[in-house]
């Protein structure tokens, strides 16, 4: 990850070495505000929305500590201390949006996440540069397509009177219906993933193995090691680094697990099987009034996240990683 | 490891085609069987990505006996789907709402990213500006939760405007991060040359600094347009008025909840409506196209854009 550690120390030649300036070191604080006066028009506004719409938030999770209504608001409703927390945790609903939450998530991290990995070797692979090109342009497209779309398309292909279905009753096995069976939901909801997401989640490999200096593969090509060999201990090796980081990155959302995905599905295959943490919030708490269990559930899921964010980033540093921390400031 | 050249002989077939692929010298083209499980994974992964889209643009087209038949594609064409849904009106109004939060909204976005990443840039000069930063990386980890957006969005009032789609989430982090990164790697000379001949940060910024980052803005433009237009959940949280639904929520309505598409019911003395599918997978490509148009054009920016910003973020 040095490429990282770059992102500050850019090629501005001004600031590179800590070269001494006297002149520069009498200003005090106030007077160097004054001579950057200019630049706080750019990061003020930026600052200011911020500050309202990500962090002014975050102090609304108190109604999970009150008997909130919208009608007394934040002042007026009483304070219940954990009588939330324990509402939610014995409510067999949210029990049952928890496992769900965490199978998904489970399912995602073992299929969807190597999913790119495999493809990028798969494409990187291939000796024709302009097949490679083709079909980059065919498997990036499904990633800019809405989850509404997705689902649509996926509905009229594997849903019942949908293409297979159609193509199953002409054979004479009828009753197809992928979308609807809750056994199978799971799996579904990672195919999906895999279908929107793979191809895009490659840019990121490509430019891991691009970045492999080329004499590796030569001197493993001397050695004798043929493409798998060198594919397996040159490539493979090269890209620990950036899944590294991926997986950091994502293990803070991976609680999220797809949110709209199952929001969309949940009507036609059930409860059951696609509540998750998301759509419990959602359908208790805006939907149904029950404002404190709701926000609750929603800080939990925010509270696992941050500890599975900074457990990952403490276990990527003691493996000789960087963490995310260090290098992006 | 097979030989380069044997003496005045003609080289060997695949050390010609390396040679002509400009690929190195031990790269050896593998045995037939590798290749053909290749191209057939390959093809596999291609057909699997873009057959349902073709499929459910074919089928919007489809004439109705062959819609209701049920066929694996099409072969007779009727634009009667498309003109059932204009004259319908709901979907018309979904894309007018839906062109004008993106078009609005990705302005928006992209002046105030790039102000913010600007005036990120300099972190050692600006007194705060680390601080700030610090503070904006950190939205990309922890986040408030549905509901204390819902109360915040409420509170200033924004429920049932499609603003409310556009200014809770102006900014991306990771987009500014892109953006600033891509500032602090252009040629500083020219920033400093500028800066000497007295240009004030304003003009530098919409002179020198905007132009040169065609290419990050182009592909910023593009994420934020793409988020803006795939706008679902969050209009259905603020947006309960159906006359300012955007075009995904229409869509979801139509395809998932099976809410009848105006003109879809027989009338009598009247041609027959083109059948549901049909309907459905026409408002499916309505949903879709505009991205489908932009996409070619800004394909070629991704790998710059996604990669100033994940690898060096």
């Amino acid at each position: 990850m040095s490429a990282q550690a770059e992102t500050d120390a850019g090629p501005r030649a001004d600031e590179a070495p800590p070269k001494p300036a006297p002149a520069r070191r009498k200003l005090t604080l106030r007077q160097r505000m004054w001579r950057e006066r200019w630049a706080y028009t750019f990061i003020v506004p930026g600052a200011l929305f911020f500050l309202v719409f990500a962090y002014v938030p975050m102090l609304g999770n108190v109604v999970a500590f009150q008997d909130y209504t919208p009608f007394r608001g934040f002042g007026g409703s009483t304070w219940v201390g954990l009588a939330n927390f324990e509402a939610m945790l014995s409510d067999p609903e949210v029990l049952m949006a928890l496992r769900n939450t965490l199978i998904i998530a489970v399912l995602q991290l073992v299929l969807a996440f190597p999913a790119p990995i495999a493809l990028a070797l798969l494409l990187d692979s291939l000796m024709s540069a302009r097949v490679k090109r083709m079909v980059q342009t065919v498997v990036y497209l499904p990633h800019f397509l809405s989850w509404v779309i997705v689902i649509s398309v996926w509905q009229q292909v594997f849903g019942g009177g949908g293409l297979i279905a159609g193509v199953l009753d002409g054979l004479g096995v009828s009753g197809f219906d992928a979308m609807t069976n809750a056994d199978t939901f799971k799996l579904l909801v990672v195919a999906q993933t895999i279908w929107k997401d793979c191809g895009w989640g490659t840019i990121i490999f490509f430019a891991a193995i691009a970045g492999i200096p080329q004499d590796r593969y030569e001197a493993a090509a001397i050695d004798g090691a043929g493409a798998w060999q060198r594919m397996r201990h040159v490539t493979l090796p090269g890209l620990v680094p950036v899944a590294t980081l991926l997986l950091i990155l994502n293990i803070g959302s991976i609680l999220t697990v797809g949110f709209e995905q199952l929001l969309l599905q949940q009507p036609m295959v059930g409860m059951d099987a696609a509540e998750v943490l998301d759509t419990f919030v959602y359908f208790r708490g805006v939907l149904g009034g029950e404002w404190g269990i709701a926000t609750a559930a929603g800080l939990l899921k925010g509270v696992i996240g941050t500890v599975l964010v900074l457990a990952a980033n403490r276990f990527a540093k003691r493996l000789g990683g960087e963490g995310i921390f260090l290098c992006r400031h | 490891m097979s030989a380069l050249t044997v003496g005045g002989k003609p080289l060997p077939e695949p050390v010609r085609r390396r040679r002509a692929a400009g690929l190195p010298p031990w790269m050896n083209a593998p045995p037939w069987w590798v290749r053909s499980l290749k191209t057939l994974a390959i093809v596999l992964i291609v057909l699997m990505s873009a057959y349902p889209l073709i499929y459910v643009i074919a089928m919007s087209f489809a004439a109705p006996e062959q819609a209701r038949a049920g066929v694996v594609f099409p072969t007779e064409y009727s634009l009667d789907a498309y003109r059932t849904i204009f004259e319908g009106g709901t979907v018309t109004v979904g894309l007018r709402n839906s062109l004008w939060l993106t078009v609005v909204g990705t302005t928006l976005s992209l002046v105030f990213t790039s102000m913010l990443a600007w005036g990120l840039a300099r972190t050692r000069q600006v007194p705060g500006a680390k601080a700030v930063l610090i503070m904006v990386l950190a939205t990309m980890f922890f986040s408030a939760g549905i509901i204390p957006n819902f109360l915040l969005v409420k509170a200033l009032g924004l429920l049932d405007s499609l603003w409310s789609l556009i200014i809770p989430g102006l900014i991306s982090a990771f987009n500014m991060i892109v953006i600033r990164n891509f500032f602090m790697n252009l040629p500083q000379e020219l920033i400093e040359a500028a800066r000497i001949d007295g240009a004030g940060e304003w003009r530098i910024f919409l002179r020198i600094v905007l132009p040169l980052s065609k290419p990050v803005l182009a592909v910023m433009a593009l994420f934020y347009a793409v988020g803006y237009w795939n706008t679902y959940f969050n209009a259905l949280l603020y947006i309960n008025d159906a006359e300012k639904w955007p075009i995904q929520v229409v869509l979801q309505q139509y395809v998932l909840a099976g809410v009848t598409i105006p003109g879809s019911l027989p009338v009598a003395d009247q041609p027959p409506p083109p059948p549901g599918v049909t309907l459905q997978m026409a408002v499916i490509v309505l949903a879709t196209v505009p991205i489908l148009l932009v996409y070619p054009f800004l394909q070629r920016y991704f790998t710059k854009g996604v990669l100033t910003g994940a690898i060096k973020g």
